[in-house]
């Protein structure tokens, strides 16, 4: 019972690890296995999220959009997103004749695997996490703009003015937004001076850094939120596929499954960022705490911590749809100025800020 | 630069050639435009027109002046009211017929109808064109009320065919007056709507303001009409200046704006939604009683000679220009269509600005691809 309440899962894992080192005796064997299990495991949960925010997206956008969006197939439309899988799966994955087949046909995994690897350091829950890589921060920034290359080769590979105008402009964009996305993921790692994930998140134990850090990690955030939607070519910020301009940008050429990857891909990235966003500055899996109110925490502590971790993430992922959905685009030049005039400079002081303040030790 | 199958795709002068349309999503219809590149900035437009050429002008000379009134219809698919009621009073012009004061007045309130919907699927389509899709929705809501009106007043929602030489086709449906002033009350509540989720919008007036300048004096050379000449500051309101059916008898100011930009012409077609509505407010409770038709021969001959008539659209100045010989179906048929006038000003407007810039001056512009080929 007091394992239940505490909603550990390292219980559950350390389960699962001693039941198959009893089948299993060779020590590599056992490690290969379950990091298979693990990885498969992974893939499936991922793509189910990713329907499950197909669905969500269609949902919301037609809660902004004064209509009722799929509701007929399953219940309330639930499977519809299923339908259209289908659908693109049988749909001919056709490649251009003029394109660099090989290119082309491997931009869509490089996409889908740069936006898979970033998931590795993300704890799920209290000790759910696949891999608390002690600089995960630098991992998650250093692999997540591996997809810029899935963008570019997609465009390049195409064959096609209107792909390779999207790819170029989605070069400039994420390149430049990383510089944002960085600077407010630092701000955070010198309140808790560490770059692993877990930790951070044990940091927040007495309050989340969004309440402890007072304006300037309000700042970050809203930062983090503003960048981390064009590095993953959202609306308003999504240049590189602009329909209206440019017919789909980078994926003009794409159809079926391959184009489905990009999909796949898209909905990950929102995912991750949003998980990022909610372990960094909402305090991840860590339960509603204020220092020193030991009964009111301790009631907190009786949600899941699960539930706590999407929770937050899934606030971020409907604000990051709000934005899609009620904005217009961004021209290619304003995307630029807005990055490299107004988020960069404010987010280096914001980086000073934050310094004096985790020096002085302000902070709660 | 070399592309993948081994041929240039640069020109000599290094500027980068790519075709828009003619199936494109933002030329919102078959228009071609071949557009030379230097990196984002575009250089120079070509517009490229034939796509949807149904020869409706040939086609009328073979038509009695009852029938080719129905053809306009199809051509700016979104004025048919006002395309109909332009045939219509170069017909009665030449037979010098007077139309009963009940048919003027019901043409107003249809035509203004029809420029209130025009704008807001204007409205819509600017806001997909700059990549925000949730407008178009809200300017549907409103435009189905809109539709629902001319279903019930003539039976068709696009293609009317409503207005005929002498006045109009049927007289309109009982409801007609108590379901235009409901629809009225409503739409005027949500233009704070139209204005919260886009004119506010600080991307909007990035996306808008200082984009596609046209001078007055281009203006004026091109031949521009409409709400995109008078934002430039062009009086051209011909509902104001040549007024026809029952323009005369309703207060009403020209909007004018001196910006010249997308954002002016934008604000300036905004405006008009509001004055659409206060005209025909001023008119519903005054639909006098009498004929809806004047009374006109069987087969319609119209005598030798050259006739002009020309009205506001909501995309600018429509002329019919009809040639007779005295026969039953017109010599010549010339329409003067606001489109193809407006189109040729596209590549002065986009000259130097960003294909994103293009999309937003093709927006305003407000085209409709049948009424610029005919």
């Amino acid at each position: 019972m007091r394992i239940f309440l505490s909603y550990s899962f390292s219980a559950l894992a350390t389960f699962i690890h001693s039941f198959l080192a009893g089948l299993i005796s060779n020590g590599m064997f056992l490690l290969v296995t379950e990091m298979v299990i693990t990885g498969v495991s992974l893939i499936v949960f991922l793509v189910l999220l990713c329907f499950f925010l197909g669905y969500m997206e269609r949902r919301v956008a037609a809660f902004m959009e004064i209509r009722l969006g799929p509701n007929r197939v399953g219940p309330q439309g639930t499977l519809q997103i299923v339908a259209d899988t289908v659908k693109l799966l049988f749909k001919e994955g056709l490649t251009p004749d003029s394109s660099d087949k090989f290119l082309f046909n491997l931009a869509p995994f490089i996409m889908v695997v740069a936006s898979m690897l970033v998931v590795a350091p993300i704890a799920f829950a209290k000790d759910f996490q696949l891999y608390d890589i002690n600089i995960g921060v630098l991992y998650v920034s250093a692999v997540s703009s591996i997809s810029v290359i899935g963008i570019l080769m997609a465009g390049w590979s195409s064959n096609n003015k209107y792909s390779l105008l999207g790819a170029m402009r989605s070069g400039a964009q994420i390149v430049s937004y990383e510089l944002s996305v960085g600077l407010s993921l630092i701000s955070i790692v010198i309140l808790s001076g560490s770059l692993s994930l877990g930790d951070i998140v044990k940091s927040q134990e007495n309050g989340w850094w969004i309440i402890k850090g007072h304006i300037p990690i309000i700042i970050s955030f809203v930062i983090f939120v503003i960048a981390s939607t064009a590095e993953i070519n959202r609306a308003p910020f999504d240049l590189a596929e602009a329909d209206q301009e440019l017919t789909g940008g980078f994926h003009t050429e794409y159809a079926g499954m391959k184009f489905a990857m990009f999909l796949l891909s898209e909905y990950i990235n929102l995912f991750v960022v949003s998980a990022i966003a909610a372990t960094l500055f909402l305090g991840g899996w860590m339960p509603f705490h204020i220092g020193g109110l030991v009964s009111f925490n301790h009631i907190m502590d009786y949600i899941p911590s699960s539930l706590w971790f999407f929770g937050k993430t899934f606030f971020v992922i409907f604000i990051i749809m709000w934005f899609r959905w009620t904005f217009p685009r961004l021209r290619v030049d304003q995307l630029l100025t807005l990055e490299w005039k107004y988020l960069l400079p404010i987010s280096m002081v914001n980086v000073i800020f934050v310094t004096v303040m985790a020096i002085m030790g302000w902070h709660l | 630069m070399r592309g993948l199958i081994g041929e240039d795709i640069l020109t000599e002068e290094g500027e980068f050639i790519i075709n828009m349309g003619p199936q494109h999503p933002s030329t919102h219809g078959v228009l071609h435009l071949k557009i030379w590149l230097d990196g984002e900035t575009v250089k120079r437009i070509q517009p490229n027109l034939g796509y949807i050429h149904r020869s409706i002008e040939k086609m009328s000379e073979s038509l009695s002046y009852r029938n080719f009134i129905f053809a306009t219809s199809r051509m700016d698919y979104l004025a048919a009211h006002v395309n109909n009621e332009a045939c219509a009073l170069t017909v009665e012009k030449g037979l010098q017929l007077e139309v009963p004061q009940r048919a003027k007045v019901i043409r107003t309130i249809l035509s203004e109808l029809t420029r209130l919907q025009s704008h807001q699927l204007w409205w819509g389509c600017t806001g997909l064109d700059l990549g925000g899709v949730t407008p178009f929705f809200y300017a549907f809501r409103e435009r189905e009320a809109i539709m629902e009106i001319f279903e019930e007043t003539c039976g068709a929602r696009l293609t009317q065919n409503y207005m005929v030489p002498g006045g109009i086709m049927y007289d309109v449906h009982p409801n007609f007056q108590k379901r235009v002033k409901d629809v009225m009350i409503q739409i005027k509540g949500k233009f704070e709507e139209y204005d919260n989720i886009m004119t506010g919008n600080v991307i909007l007036e990035n996306r808008l303001k200082g984009v596609g300048y046209l001078s007055k004096e281009d203006a004026l050379s091109y031949g521009v009409t409409g709400p995109t000449a008078r934002a430039s500051g062009l009086s051209c309101d011909l509902r104001k200046s040549n007024p026809y059916s029952a323009y005369d008898q309703v207060q009403f100011d020209e909007i004018l704006d001196t910006g010249g930009d997308c954002y002016a012409r934008y604000m300036v077609r905004m405006r008009e939604m509001r004055q659409s509505v206060s005209i025909i407010e001023q008119l519903i409770d005054n639909i006098p009683e009498g004929d809806f038709q004047a009374k006109t021969k069987n087969v319609i001959k119209l005598p030798k000679g050259e006739f002009y008539q020309r009205v506001e659209t909501p995309r600018g100045e429509l002329g019919v220009f009809i040639v007779s010989d005295g026969a039953a179906s017109p010599y010549r048929i010339k329409y003067r269509s606001p489109g193809f006038s407006n189109l040729s000003a596209l590549p002065i407007m986009a000259k130097g600005g960003k294909i994103g810039d293009l999309v937003a001056i093709m927006a305003t512009i407000d085209l409709v691809i049948p009424d610029i080929d005919r």
